[in-house]
């Protein structure tokens, strides 16, 4: 078990002929992820990496049988791509594009809520993430595969590279990862730490959750009173942006404190209070969760 | 993207929002010929800056005849200001605004926001205006009122009625006001804001209702769609950030003396953060963006160099899109086009890795690799000291 993917996952990646989704598609596909083809209008009929494209989701589910999808499309139609995948039933959608007008995500999220009130199963993640990896199964985003493994560790991060940095660690100590879930930095997004904390929470290979927020927004908050509430996992948390200056918006178009609200103080204080680890310095949350996985192993075997 | 206040009322008129009559706006070195002042007056003269509380500041000055409007327009003009918004620091009046003047009998705030949360745009309002919305949502939460709205549809009638109940808009202006917060409503989605703010929206003596003031905040993501919005120029960033923007590597100047090259915002973020564990500060805030070549890093360089105050260079990235032997080449080649003439501290990690740190190791270079971000952060500071 993991969550959002493992290895009957079927993949469409929509932009798959672009310069972006060919070089990434192709990495997927060397990775082992079963990606059944790809969506570019007017390509249709072709083929792309070995795989066959469509003019439409639509056709490349009925063909295919698809039910994740990819997006790389360019930021003005974006938007549009992540509905047709919807449309199109498929129930895993995860966008890597970055740029995407925060209206147009809106107006995303409106008609897919309206999906999800109707019955349908449909999942968004990202925009501007990485995307999603369970290691040895299925990879589906823009990062380096060789950096995971295979274990018990989720991890669901707002970052990209800090995502690469926590899982590398915990790769270096020995340890392995169930499921990577970059949710992404936008101010309106599909999945969030909740939704995804939610996920780890009901998975069985998953005992330990590792959680990168940062500044702007009140997502960690929110996710501290679910681990609070709910939460029987460990989690270990990092939020960046303990040093930047108020009123900028740092890189991620989320990343920004605006008044009160927003600030890495009351991110950690809420975080801490709920029972979750935070460490101060990046550097340590993979020692922070070997540190857990060891004593965890020890109690087990004694109670043994 | 801020916009000034004679910006955002540009884009008001533009939706039919009700503003008062403007006399000009002069930029530093104008004359004040181009102020036209043919009315009975008395004139308004507002600093354009970024930053709210211009009034205690002295930016915002009332003048009875069009000789003191020009006088009080000149002293503005050049003028620092500092106020409870500008963090301590001191921000130089470039362009001043003089509008008619009109006397207040009442002062509402509303504004439009994005909802994180709700992922919709939202109406905050109050019928106390003119004051810090953030201050009146500290000590009276029940005097702030907040309407979703709905992206494709707007402001619906019933929901702008319950909005002038709630706000006790008087008979008289009742269907103004509807009619206003409609096209606030409008504006906000149609100039893909991410706020729109009327602080404070006024009754006058004469019983009109007029936007004073305008602050808006667009959308960086949606100008391709948006070509007005597009040509203006950013007025919060400094001429390193404006140049940096144009390459595509998003800049942001900081106090300190560590210069910062990282590859993702969150990292890059966790990268000062790490510095100023290690006991140092980080002079800027660089993400070079997932896509870099050899190029742009030659670039981000040039750009990091250009803050006399950099003691010494921090590169860190960590390789997903960008694999480390480009960034290694970057590296390589922009040493060899600028002279770093500081210590420079490089940490990679990620795709190509091995292939990075053997172009940086064979390429004869005077810096230093580090394995991990701790140890780089340390090292940086240590060589800036």
């Amino acid at each position: 078990m993991s969550i959002l993917l493992n290895k009957n996952t079927k993949l469409i990646v929509h932009g798959f002929t672009g310069a972006q989704g060919s070089f990434h598609a192709q990495q997927c596909l060397d990775y082992g992820s079963n990606i059944v083809g790809g969506v570019t209008p007017g390509k249709g009929g072709t083929e792309h990496l070995g795989k066959p494209v469509f003019n439409t989701a639509r056709d490349a589910v009925k063909e295919t049988g698809a039910n994740a999808s990819l997006i790389f499309v360019p930021p003005p139609y974006a938007a549009d791509s992540i509905l047709e995948a919807a449309d199109a039933g498929i129930e895993v959608i995860i966008c890597i594009t970055e740029g995407i007008p925060v209206m147009d995500m809106v107006r995303v999220k409106k008609r897919l809520r309206a999906m999800t009130e109707a019955g349908r199963d449909v999942t968004l993640v990202g925009p501007n993430c990485p995307g999603v990896i369970t290691p040895g199964e299925c990879k589906a985003g823009i990062m380096p595969g060789y950096i995971h493994n295979k274990g018990h560790v989720g991890v669901v991060s707002r970052s990209g590279t800090l995502t690469y940095e926590a899982v590398w660690q915990v790769t270096s100590q020995g340890l392995g990862q169930s499921t990577v879930v970059g949710i992404g930095g936008d101010p309106v997004q599909g999945m969030n730490f909740v939704d995804t904390l939610k996920l780890f929470e009901g998975d069985a290979e998953t005992e330990a959750v590792i959680m990168i927020g940062e500044i702007g927004g009140s997502a960690e908050e929110d996710a501290a009173r679910y681990i609070k509430e709910e939460m029987t996992k460990p989690v270990f948390c990092f939020v960046a942006g303990k040093t930047a200056p108020p009123g900028r918006r740092m890189g991620h178009a989320g990343a920004i404190v605006e008044g009160n609200s927003g600030t890495h103080a009351s991110k950690v204080e809420a975080l801490k209070a709920a029972g979750a680890t935070v460490v101060d310095n990046l550097s340590e949350i993979g020692a922070a969760v070997a540190t857990k996985a060891k004593s965890h192993k020890k109690a087990k075997a004694a109670s043994k | 993207m801020k916009l000034l206040e004679y910006e955002g009322k540009e884009i008001f008129g533009r939706y039919g929002i009700p503003l008062q009559k403007r006399c000009g706006v002069i930029r530093l070195g104008d004359s004040t010929d181009k102020l036209v002042l043919d009315g009975p007056g008395p004139w308004v003269v507002k600093a354009q800056v970024l930053a709210g509380g211009r009034g205690k500041a002295g930016g915002v000055k009332l003048a009875k005849t069009p000789t003191e409007a020009r006088e009080l327009a000149l002293k503005m003009l050049g003028m620092k200001m500092v106020t409870h918004q500008t963090q301590g620091k001191a921000l130089i009046v470039e362009e001043v605004l003089v509008d008619e003047a009109c006397d207040i009998k009442r002062e509402i705030y509303i504004s439009v926001v994005l909802d994180r949360k709700g992922s919709t745009p939202t109406i905050i309002a109050s019928a106390e205006g003119g004051m810090s919305i953030e201050e009146l949502a500290q000590s009276h939460p029940e005097k702030i009122i907040k309407l979703p709205v709905d992206v494709e549809a707007g402001l619906l009638d019933f929901q702008a009625r319950q909005l002038a109940f709630d706000l006790n808009i008087p008979q008289k202006n009742f269907r103004e006001f509807t009619a206003f917060a409609c096209r606030l409503v409008r504006a906000f989605i149609e100039e893909d804001a991410s706020l729109v703010e009327v602080n404070p929206l006024v009754i006058t003596g004469d019983d009109r209702l007029i936007a004073l003031d305008s602050k808006i905040v667009t959308d960086d993501n949606a100008l391709f769609r948006h070509k007005d919005l597009a040509a203006k120029p950013d007025h919060e960033a400094t001429e390193i950030e404006k140049e940096a923007k144009e390459i595509g590597i998003n800049y942001i100047g900081l106090d300190g003396d560590i210069g910062c090259m990282v590859n993702g915002a969150g990292l890059a973020m966790a990268t000062l953060d790490t510095v100023k564990m290690a006991g140092g500060d980080a002079a800027n805030f660089l993400d070079v963006g997932g896509g870099a070549n050899v190029d742009q890093i030659t670039r981000a360089f040039q750009i990091i160099l250009k803050d006399s105050k950099v003691k010494a260079v921090l590169v860190n990235i960590f390789g997903g899109i960008m694999k480390c032997d480009n960034i290694a080449s970057g590296v390589v080649e922009a040493s060899k086009k600028v002279k770093i003439n500081i210590p420079l501290i490089v940490r990679l990690e990620g795709t190509n890795v091995k292939e990075g740190r053997e172009i940086l190791a064979k390429s004869g270079l005077k810096l230093e690799q580090a394995s991990s971000l701790w140890e780089a952060a340390q090292k940086a500071v240590a060589a800036a000291k």
